[in-house]
């Protein structure tokens, strides 16, 4: 095998995924990858599919049709292995109002079999990056919702994992700590080496460099780089493709059912 | 996979990082129980009103006659503490599902099964880490019942420790299967309904079973294969320094099925989760 011919192995690799609550399709062949270090923004209204998308990503759900892997790791298969690589950020609060910042982080570094010595090391590291280090004994309900967004982060990233998922992680914000909140983790892609999955329904959270993914009523109707994406779909902007892919989409399926 | 580059090496984990989670659970669980106080106070209450109101009023309708593990006639207080003590983990163990229909809600079980420890690890650490609480709450309501005048020997209050475990087990396990198969919140309020009142009530916790029989034959077949009759005879026997060992054999083989029950359920491949509607987005 020539050189030119290998490929760094994907983050996250999902294949034709589909998955159905009773007799209501969620997932139709889904299929996406994000690459190492890149930022892919999923893209999709509310009831796209998107948390189930992440329900099946980390676990929660089993997988029946299809496949995904985190770093080659099988999700199904060989679940630790792939879980100890992703860091998640979820949509619904995680973190325990009544304890301290430092007590959730210590939580979740128990929960990834990292003792008190070197969670110590390791929070303190996260909480520099997401500027909170002077917060670290408040507890995390005296925290705005800017301040507890990022202390997620920071506890999502604190095992070190290579792939981080962010399932709409600047609802409720104003518009300069989402901002804050985007450029870090977008640093984190370039700088770190982390690959993102960034969902949101909010298209102007997506920028030039990033990959995007465009996820509506359960099937995946774009994916690539966001000029490609934009280009392929003959639109002015990503906006305008994407209100093109959905009217596209939403005529075929009226189409269908008549 | 030889054509592709970059990836990683995901180790196991060592048994001291086991330890290392299973301690991180429990200390959480610890965390929680010193910020809830009311909650503590509230699980000894109720028991405390069954104590000291009912238990005296009906010290007059009911007599005791002599039965094991008793040795002389006993009030009818005296009767009733082992049942209450099971009461109090029956309701934590429900109460700790509560928790987790709250936490499935929110993100907090999330955290918890997106840990890349296995499955079943992290939800016994979980049932541990409550048992441990209501063996504490059981403690508490014995040394107020002493002043009530409710004193077993004192080797049968050490004899009781493993015993709360094991019941504490069973309850929670119970707890955490039922957990599985609420969907929401909501429809907690059925649980009181029908799993704690028909459990506590059908069982030998209020009334000797002797009793029951005279009355109605088909209730008394009902209260013995109810485990929480098992569970409050278990406890019975051990705070008097004896032991029952059907009640131990059907605590243990409970707490298996429903433990297994419990993983089966929080599972991804078999369990419950998935088949329900799933979450909005």
């Amino acid at each position: 095998m020539r050189s030119s011919d290998v490929q760094p192995i994907p983050a996250l690799d999902v294949d034709r995924v589909s998955h159905r609550y009773g007799a209501r399709i969620a997932l139709n062949e889904v299929s996406l990858t994000v690459r190492q270090s890149s930022f892919t923004v999923l893209l999709g209204l509310n009831g796209a599919g998107k948390s189930t998308l992440f329900s099946l990503i980390t676990h929660l759900y089993a997988i029946r049709s299809g496949q995904i892997r985190i770093f080659g790791y099988d999700i199904a298969s060989e679940p630790g292995a792939a879980l100890s690589k992703l860091g998640v950020v979820f949509q619904s609060r995680a973190l325990d109002v009544d304890i301290s910042v430092r007590q959730n982080l210590l939580y979740h570094a128990a929960l990834h079999g990292i003792a008190t010595r070197r969670a110590s090391e390791l929070i303190a590291q996260v909480l520099d990056r997401v500027a909170m280090t002077e917060r670290s004994s408040e507890r995390v309900g005296n925290l705005s919702i800017g301040q507890q967004r990022r202390i997620e982060i920071a506890r999502a990233l604190l095992h070190q994992p290579r792939l981080l998922l962010l399932d709409e992680p600047t609802v409720g914000l104003d518009v300069k700590a989402r901002a804050d909140i985007l450029d870090h983790v977008r640093r984190l892609s370039v700088v770190e080496g982390i690959g993102v999955l960034w969902a949101t329904h909010l298209i102007d959270e997506a920028d030039a460099g990033d990959d995007v993914v465009v996820l509506h009523k359960s099937r995946v109707l774009a994916r690539g780089a966001l000029g490609e994406v934009v280009e392929a779909a003959g639109g002015a902007d990503l906006r305008d493709a994407f209100n093109r892919l959905v009217g596209v989409a939403d005529q075929d399926e009226l189409e269908a059912a008549r | 996979m030889t054509a592709v580059s970059g990836s990683i090496d995901a180790p196991g984990f060592s048994l001291g990082q086991y330890f290392v989670c299973l301690k991180g659970i429990v200390w959480r669980e610890a965390l929680r129980f010193i910020h809830q106080r009311e909650r503590f106070v509230s699980a000894l209450v109720r028991p405390l009103v069954w104590l000291f109101i009912f238990a005296a009023g009906f010290r007059q309708v009911l007599g005791i006659s002599i039965i094991p593990p008793y040795e002389t006639y006993i009030l009818y207080e005296v009767y009733i503490a082992p049942g209450l003590i099971a009461m109090i983990q029956l309701f934590n163990g429900m109460q700790s599902s509560l928790t987790m229909v709250y936490d499935r809600e929110t993100g907090g079980m999330r955290t918890l099964l997106v840990s890349p420890f296995p499955r079943w690890f992290l939800l016994t650490s979980k049932l541990l880490a409550g048992t441990l609480v209501s063996v504490l709450q059981a403690y508490a309501f014995l040394l107020i019942a002493w002043f009530w005048d409710i004193e077993a020997p004192p080797l049968g209050y050490l004899a009781l420790a493993p015993v709360l475990l094991l019941t504490g087990f069973m309850l929670g396990a119970l707890g955490m299967l039922v957990s599985s198969l609420v969907k929401q919140l909501e429809n907690f309020a059925g649980i009181m309904n029908f799993v704690i009142f028909p459990m506590f009530f059908a069982s030998s916790a209020l009334y000797p079973l002797w009793r029951v029989q005279e009355s109605s034959p088909l209730l008394y077949y009902i209260c013995q294969i109810n485990p929480f009759t098992h569970a409050t005879e278990l406890i019975r026997f051990a705070l008097y320094e004896k032991i029952s060992w059907v009640a131990l054999a059907v605590v243990v083989g409970c707490t298996v099925v429903f433990l297994f029950g419990a993983i089966m359920a929080y599972d991804p491949a078999r369990g419950f989760l998935a088949r329900r509607a799933g979450p909005a987005g």
